[in-house]
């Protein structure tokens, strides 16, 4: 008796048996994402590993990486004449923003969306404590950050490098995780919608991700505002710096501890700021299938399209320098190709590097805002929609509308900010309409990622999921291909492969033409699949 | 003029589940059908399948004389469903949401919606997410009501509404079926089908039981017969006698109701100081058909 009245007191009671029940749901999810990343890891490691056998080699590349541009997009350089060191350069900020990226969404998963699913009422009707439910979705978080952190720490190690360095890279990838879980855990308290706590999370690593590119490309103290910051100036392999272990560590228990003391300041169910009503009637614009998906996914559309506008701004901003940060030297060029380029002109290579990279993430967006609809559809939303005179590929198609037209719409803003800013850096006007041309460029390969999400949710849905598992190959494929040597036709699987690389050369109008024929053969057999099945 | 929902033979499996198996279903014009059955015996699907939603595997459907499956768009201006689990958009009003709702059905009695709304005392400028469950229900239910289609589906519309609202909720279908409208009530509250309908169809593991008025249903079944007597009477071996208790002059039983003449006159020759008999209530009818999956079953009986 007095056990039981014990445990019922004890306020994290229940989170060992919550985090074995998210553990068991997320069985395939986690280790997906935890070898997505160790393997992102270790396979730069041993492609540098043969590709710059020697140091001579290395000392090449350390020349040219020690600039600016360069260093915004990647990190700050230290020791490149390692293989630990070039391989800590290149990775470190990219495995930390999806280790970031991982580890809020895992955390406003096993918080704030069971919430909102109601289930969290049910667990907190049993001898559950009430920290409970924050601390099993944190305890995810820290799972899959401290297997992140081992596993890479091996794989470094069995590839040859030596084992302090080996554990502080994987260490750095896994605190840096561990700070955006614990971000979330804060703004799944704020926040009374789920889409929106992994929004704002999701923003302040963007944040994070731009404080550091400006801090590395010139005024460094930015950097240390930065966790992804932090994970690189851990110095992995260039004489670690264990002290800055301890930033990352005490910004998660401030946080771990702000969350705690927000949590009993609101109700279940509810944020932190209580709900103002809305008009009790709808605007007769709201009447249809296709109106309804545009009102779901307004609000997102506005902070993707912020976010593009500035990042293509920023870019606009440093690219006019990037010849004087890289030099002119043949190894410039060198590591220049080996990053996808192939050009003499440097800014031009610079620029359609990033135009790539405004495509991938525009099809993450494409994606994502398609794959709304089987939300819509699992959630028993899409039923009483469908019970109205819609048909179902107006339904379906709405949401396939926003996904074509906002992608082509972020990759427009993207451009224009990116062309005007390099336009005025310049003087050249014509540069505003280049860049605008490079990034549309783009449109039909993102189609075909979207178009790809379309006929999944048509045809296969319970295989959507494999929408992003094709986005995560194109990006290694365009990232990492080349480095790892593959052959042509495993590289020309990614749609981005037959996007060009304007603006070094002009777009061409046949391999955008058979993208966007493959992108609407796609969606027909969405359109088809989804007259054919069984809605919900 | 047809059937608005005529139903033969029909059959669905997912998968290993054998969701429907040959169910059969008739609600004819301008009447109140009550659905009946346990969790997971169909109702569901039924619904879905009438919507068309959900394609059948095999069988015969037609709903206000149109394949639901083919010709889903037209029909579906004719009538309104409302869902057994509310789910509202979170960041829609309820008010937008029942306006949006209307619209894709081809609009909506503004009159009768904004009366319905002061009926159900539902507040529409919350947003989705902070709704109660009931009042989620209640959100779908002002959007079906206040449509002006021919046929309702409504599955199992009042759970989660209070007594109060169940009432308003009565009072509205009735409005509903005087009206001339058709309406299909899946429901768990025999009170609420007791009621409102006219007709009940019992399904049981995705097959038709028992169809017909609850006058018919009844005189299928058996009569509670209680007696106080003069001198101890044996029924045992009676036909259509169950369940007799004897207790000293006292005696209950249960009788099917088409043998009652002869129980009755056997009682009579025993002389009776007092009778008590009463048609089965739908609740003594349900359980008859979903007995043996009853926990308290064996208690009964022993």
């Amino acid at each position: 008796m007095s056990k039981r009245a014990a445990q019922r007191e004890w306020p994290v009671a229940g989170s060992a048996a919550l985090l074995r029940l998210a553990l068991r749901r997320d069985r395939i999810m986690l280790p997906a994402w935890i070898y997505g990343i160790v393997l992102t890891v270790v396979s730069t490691a041993s492609s540098y590993d043969r590709l710059y056998p020697t140091e001579a080699d290395r000392a090449q590349i350390a020349a040219s990486a020690s600039t600016g541009a360069l260093r915004a997009i990647t990190g700050p350089t230290f020791d490149l004449t390692t293989v630990g060191g070039l391989t800590a350069w290149r990775i470190a900020g990219i495995a930390s923003v999806l280790a970031g990226l991982m580890s809020l969404l895992l955390v406003v998963r096993h918080t704030r969306a069971e919430e909102e699913a109601g289930r969290t009422e049910l667990v907190g009707a049993a001898a559950v404590g009430r920290y409970a439910v924050p601390v099993a979705g944190f305890l995810v978080a820290v799972v899959a950050n401290v297997s992140i952190a081992l596993l890479s720490a091996v794989g470094l190690i069995a590839v040859g490098l030596p084992v302090a360095g080996s554990f502080a890279l994987g260490l750095a990838i896994g605190a840096c995780g561990l700070v955006f879980g614990a971000v979330a855990l804060v703004t799944a308290q704020v926040s009374g919608v789920a889409r929106a706590a992994s929004g704002t999370a999701g923003a302040l690593l963007g944040l994070a991700y731009l404080l550091r590119a400006v801090g590395d490309s010139g005024a460094s103290w930015l950097s240390w505002l930065s966790p992804i910051g932090w994970a690189q100036q851990t110095r992995a392999f260039s004489g670690e710096r264990w002290w800055v272990f301890a930033l990352p560590v005490l910004l998660t228990i401030g946080l771990v501890g702000a969350a705690a003391v927000l949590l009993p300041r609101r109700d279940l169910g509810a944020g932190l700021r209580p709900e103002r009503p809305g008009p009790p009637v709808a605007e007769p614009r709201l009447a249809g299938p296709i109106a309804l998906a545009w009102r779901l996914q307004r609000g997102a559309l506005l902070g993707w399209t912020a976010g593009y506008l500035i990042v293509g701004a920023a870019v606009g901003a440093v690219a006019s320098d990037v010849p004087d940060l890289l030099g002119n030297g043949a190894q410039a060029k060198e590591l220049i190709d080996k990053l996808g380029g192939g050009s003499a002109d440097v800014v031009s290579t610079y620029l359609s590097l990033i135009v790539g990279l405004l495509g991938l993430v525009a099809a993450a967006y494409a994606v994502q805002a398609v794959l709304r609809a089987r939300t819509e559809e699992t959630e028993q939303r899409a039923e009483p929609v469908l019970a109205g005179a819609v048909q179902r590929v107006r339904w379906g198609g709405g949401h396939v509308l926003v996904a074509a037209l906002g992608s082509a719409w972020l990759l427009l803003v993207a451009g224009a900010g990116l062309g005007v800013v390099h336009a005025l850096r310049t003087g050249d006007a014509g540069q505003i309409g280049r860049l605008i041309g490079a990034a549309m460029a783009q449109v039909p390969a993102v189609w075909v990622l979207g178009a790809l999400a379309a006929a999944l949710v048509g045809a296969v849905p319970r295989l959507v999921a494999a929408a992003w598992g094709v986005l995560a190959v194109c990006l290694l494929l365009g990232q990492i291909g080349q480095l790892l040597s593959l052959p042509d036709w495993v590289l020309d699987a990614s749609p981005f492969q037959h996007s060009g690389n304007a603006p070094v050369h002009t777009p061409q109008a046949v391999p955008l033409v058979v993208l966007l024929a493959v992108a609407v053969a796609l969606a027909a057999i969405g359109a088809a699949g989804l007259r054919r099945r069984d809605i919900g | 003029m047809t059937d608005p929902i005529s139903v033969s033979g029909l059959s669905k499996r997912y998968g290993h589940t054998q969701a429907l198996d040959g169910l059969d279903l008739t609600v004819r014009a301008g009447e109140v059908h009550g659905f009946l059955g346990p969790n997971g015996a169909g109702k569901s699907t039924t619904i879905r399948i009438l919507l068309g939603l959900h394609r059948a595997d095999s069988g015969a459907v037609e709903v206000l004389g149109r394949d639901p499956w083919r010709d889903a768009v037209p029909l579906h201006r004719r009538l309104a469903y409302v869902p057994g689990d509310v789910v509202l958009w979170p960041t829609l009003t309820g008010g937008e949401t029942i306006d949006l709702l209307g619209r894709l059905r081809g609009g909506l009695d503004q009159h009768r919606r904004d009366t319905l709304l002061k009926r159900f005392e539902l507040d529409p400028t919350k947003k989705g997410r902070a709704y109660s469950k009931g009042n989620r229900q209640k959100v779908a239910l002002v959007a079906a009501l206040a449509a002006d289609v021919e046929l309702l589906l409504l599955d199992e519309p009042t759970s989660g509404l209070d007594p109060l609202m169940e009432e308003v909720f009565r009072e509205a279908v009735t409005e509903v079926r005087d009206a001339g409208r058709t309406v299909l009530l899946s429901s768990h509250v025999l009170a609420e089908v007791e009621a409102l309908c006219d007709r009940v169809s019992i399904i049981r593991a995705g097959r038709t039981v028992e169809s017909g008025t609850l006058a018919e249903l009844r005189h299928l079944t058996r009569t509670s017969v209680s007696a106080e007597l003069d001198r101890p009477v044996d029924l045992t071996g009676l036909p259509g006698v169950h369940n007799l208790s004897v207790e000293g002059d006292r005696l209950h039983c249960e009788v099917d109701t088409a043998e009652l003449t002869p129980v009755l006159s056997r009682l009579a020759a025993a002389g009776v100081r007092s009778l008590v008999s009463r048609p089965p209530t739908l609740e003594e009818l349900f359980l008859r058909h979903y007995g043996d999956e009853l926990p308290g079953q064996e208690l009964v009986s022993a």
